[in-house]
Formats: structure tokens, sequence, C-alpha cells
């Protein structure tokens, strides 16, 4: 029977929730990584390793890595780092994403950067150098603390020099030739602020791809939106949610018209809505929504979900992972339509993903 | 030889890497490249790109604040501070 399995992020190290393939049960292990605060931490699927993303506030960043589910670690950080002319300095590894025989990295500065010997050494792929504005990134006025990092890489299943990165107020861009030239993919899409180049200058938080390999959708800063061209033009969807604002998003494993979001309040407290916790489905890619909230708190709880902190496993009826601000993981093992709370007192959770082994 | 005092949040990261040590170093860089040769990595933990210091890593040589290229002598106390940082 197979597992599955839960690698969870947080302020205070990684920890693995581990289940079997009826996702009720759950035991908990962690915390792991020395305590670091972990920003992702993913499963690479052809290897068996996890590699967990961390920026110590002494230490400086690096990647963790553990080729035995969590037994053993090693941390590091070889080839972290941009020539010193381009004045770029490297204060956090971001996220990460295992595929086709490498891990990639996005740093903050912007930076793509992998890793093809198992995570112990690093380098660097691209800073997206030569797209519009690209001079302005740099600018330590546009540069405060948790800003304009290349914050998500999205590789596509089966094209290995192909993928997508979200670069912080800035927007999404892809790459077909492993990072050697970059389209902005932003076209659609709307900003509540002046916008100097119509191809930059998005909010994108999310972007996640569907089965079919051509839709895709988005949670922004400003709105929901679809594309059915892999990202060559977005629609807004927004309509219907309680919030065009929020972080986490998943697509269905098996229904290009499923998705899943969590709308938070877009001022300074960017939780849920009324202390009310939930998850929106579109079963009609985005023509409608449904609140799922069954077994969720309905009064407060004023949980907050970052970009990586929902996930989706790959079961015919996929289960439903999220994580709070809060420290609580929810799981739903019937694709939203009810939760279970799994872990209550964890540190402030920054990821969750899923991995089912054999 | 002079004395090395260091954090115990290193401890985790290199295999059997003492909080005490003496090192044979002229400044407070060469005392790090000397743990670095023996512990690989251990640079990048305490210093960050130019090079200099990590933000939150302060030095004394002596009990005064240090710097990289900051001079050591045969009797030199030099502690490696994890400072204030986190919650």
């Amino acid at each position: 029977m197979s597992s599955t399995v839960l690698l969870v992020g947080t302020r205070k190290g990684c920890f693995i929730l581990e289940s079997d393939a009826d996702r009720r049960d759950w035991k908990l292990r962690g915390p792991y990584c020395d305590g670091w605060p972990v920003y992702h931490a993913v499963h690479d699927a052809e290897s068996g390793a996890i590699y967990a993303a961390a920026a110590s506030e002494w230490h400086g960043a690096g990647v963790w890595r553990s080729p035995d589910l969590g037994e053993t670690w090693e941390l590091s950080s070889e080839g972290f780092g941009f020539d010193e002319d381009k004045g770029l300095k490297l204060s956090k590894v971001s996220t990460l994403s295992a595929g086709h025989g490498r891990v990639l990295a996005g740093t903050e500065a912007a930076g793509v950067f992998e890793s093809r010997d198992g995570g112990v050494t690093w380098s660097l792929v691209s800073t997206l150098d030569g797209q519009p504005n690209r001079e302005l990134w740099n600018d330590p006025a546009n540069q405060p603390p948790g800003h304009l990092g290349l914050s998500a890489i999205l590789q596509h299943p089966d094209e290995a020099s192909r993928y997508w990165v979200i670069v912080q107020g800035h927007g999404a861009f892809e790459t077909t030739d492993d990072g050697s030239s970059w389209t902005p993919r932003n076209r659609g899409l709307r900003a509540d602020w002046p916008i100097e180049n119509p191809e930059v200058g998005y909010c994108v938080h999310k972007l996640v791809l569907a089965p079919d390999r051509t839709r895709m959708y988005q949670q922004n800063h400003v709105g929901m939106h679809r594309s059915d061209d892999a990202g060559q033009s977005w629609t807004e969807i927004t309509e219907g949610l309680p919030s065009e604002f929020g972080f986490a998003a998943a697509a269905h494993p098996h229904d290009r018209d499923t998705f899943y979001v969590v709308p938070v309040d877009p001022g300074h407290g960017r939780v849920m809505h009324d202390g009310h916790a939930s998850v929106w489905r579109t079963k009609d890619a985005g023509s409608s929504w449904q609140q799922l909230d069954k077994g969720l708190p309905h009064r407060d709880a004023h949980l907050g979900v970052l970009r990586e902190g929902m996930a989706i496993d790959g079961y015919d009826s996929p289960g439903l992972y999220f994580g709070t601000s809060t420290g609580q993981v929810f799981a739903s093992a019937d694709e939203g339509d009810s939760w279970n709370e799994i872990a209550s007192y964890l540190p402030s959770i920054s990821s969750v993903e899923v991995a089912v082994l054999a | 030889m002079a004395e090395l005092h260091l954090p115990t949040t290193l401890q985790p990261l290199f295999r059997e890497l003492p909080r005490k040590l003496d090192v044979e170093a002229a400044t407070v860089a060469e005392a790090i490249d000397r743990l670095d040769a023996q512990w690989p990595g251990l640079r990048d933990r305490l210093c960050e790109q130019g090079p200099a210091l990590r933000p939150h890593i302060h030095v004394y040589v002596d009990r005064e604040r240090a710097g990289l290229d900051t001079g050591l002598d045969e009797r030199s106390r030099v502690d490696v501070i994890a400072a204030i940082s986190g919650g």
C-alpha cells in the first residue's frame, strides 16, 4: 500500500507528516533542518530526496537535503551567489522545484540556480537579464526586505527545458531553453497601479498548471486568472470569490476545470474572512465558485495561508492540504469536501508539499 | 595560537566542530579560512559576499569589536557571536 508524505516548511524547521493511502491518521516527525526557517520543502520523485530551502538570520541561505525521508540532513550553499560586479546580494533561497534530473532554486535577489548533483553544489542559471525593466530590480529602493525575489518556479512536467518563474512585483516569465532566454507571460493581467511597460509590473502570487499541460491558473495580488494557452494570455475569473487577494492555489491533477484557492483579506491582516476558514473550489474553470468549509473552524479562526501553503496529491480521489500562519495543518481526503485538522501546534507554516510513495 | 570561541548554532552543521579551539592565524579572516579548510562551508556560514561578516555575526578580539582584517597575536581570544536575531 502506498504512503502519503507531507513536507511542512515552517519558521522553525521542516516537519514531516505521514499517513497511508486512506489519509485519515497522520504521524508527525520533526523539526528538521536544525530549526532553520524553511521557506519551501519539496520531494524529488526521481531520487526520493527531500530538499528544503532555508535562510538563517545568522548563517545565511542554503538548501538542506535528506536522501532518506528526513532521517539525515546536510546543508549546502556551495555555488549560491552572484558575480561581485552585478551588485546583487543573495539573502534567501525562496523556492525549489525538482524534476528532469535536477533541482531548481529561486532566490532573493532574483535568480535561478540549479543543482545536478543532488543538492551538493549549485550554479547560477539566470538572473533574467534583458527582461523589461530588469535594470530597476537591483535598485535598493525597489528591494524592501521580503520582496522582489524570484518566488516560484513551475517546471513543465514533460519538457525539461521549459519552465515558468515568478518575480515578485514584476510578473511571470517563461523559458523554453533552460533559462537562456525568457518571455514575459503577463498579457491580460490587471494592475491597480501605474504600469510603465505593459509587459511587466504585475504582482503574480502563484501559478499552477492543469493536467492538460495547457491550462494555467493564477492567484494574483489583484484577482484570480485563467490561461487557456499556457500563460500566453490571461482572463480574470475572480467573480464569485469573497476576495480578489490570496496566495495559495492548487490545480486538480485529473480535471482541467477544477481548481482551488484560499482567498484572504488584502489588507494588513491577510487572513481568511470573518474568522471563517474556507477553501474555495471551481469545477467549471472559474465560471462559479464553491465554498468548502466542512470540518474547518467557522468562527474565531484568523488563518493565513502563504504561496506554497497548499498542496494536492495525485490519488484518484485527490487529497488537499493546507498549512497556516498559526501552525495548523488541515487535510481533506475527498477533494476538499470535508476537512480534518492533522497538526495543531507547529510554528508558522511557509509551505506544504505532498508526495505519494509506492 | 589564537583561542577561538564559536557559537552553538554552528555545531549541528559541521561534524565534530568544537565550541573552542586554537588556531594559528594573523587575522580574523585567516582564522576563518583555517576553519573552512577543515570544515568546508564554514566560511559561508560566517561571511557573505564581499567578503564581509554576516550582519548578525559579531566578532570580538580580546573583547573589542573586530572585523575580518583585525589582527591576531599568539594570545588573542576571539569570540564569534550569533547576535540577537529571530524570536
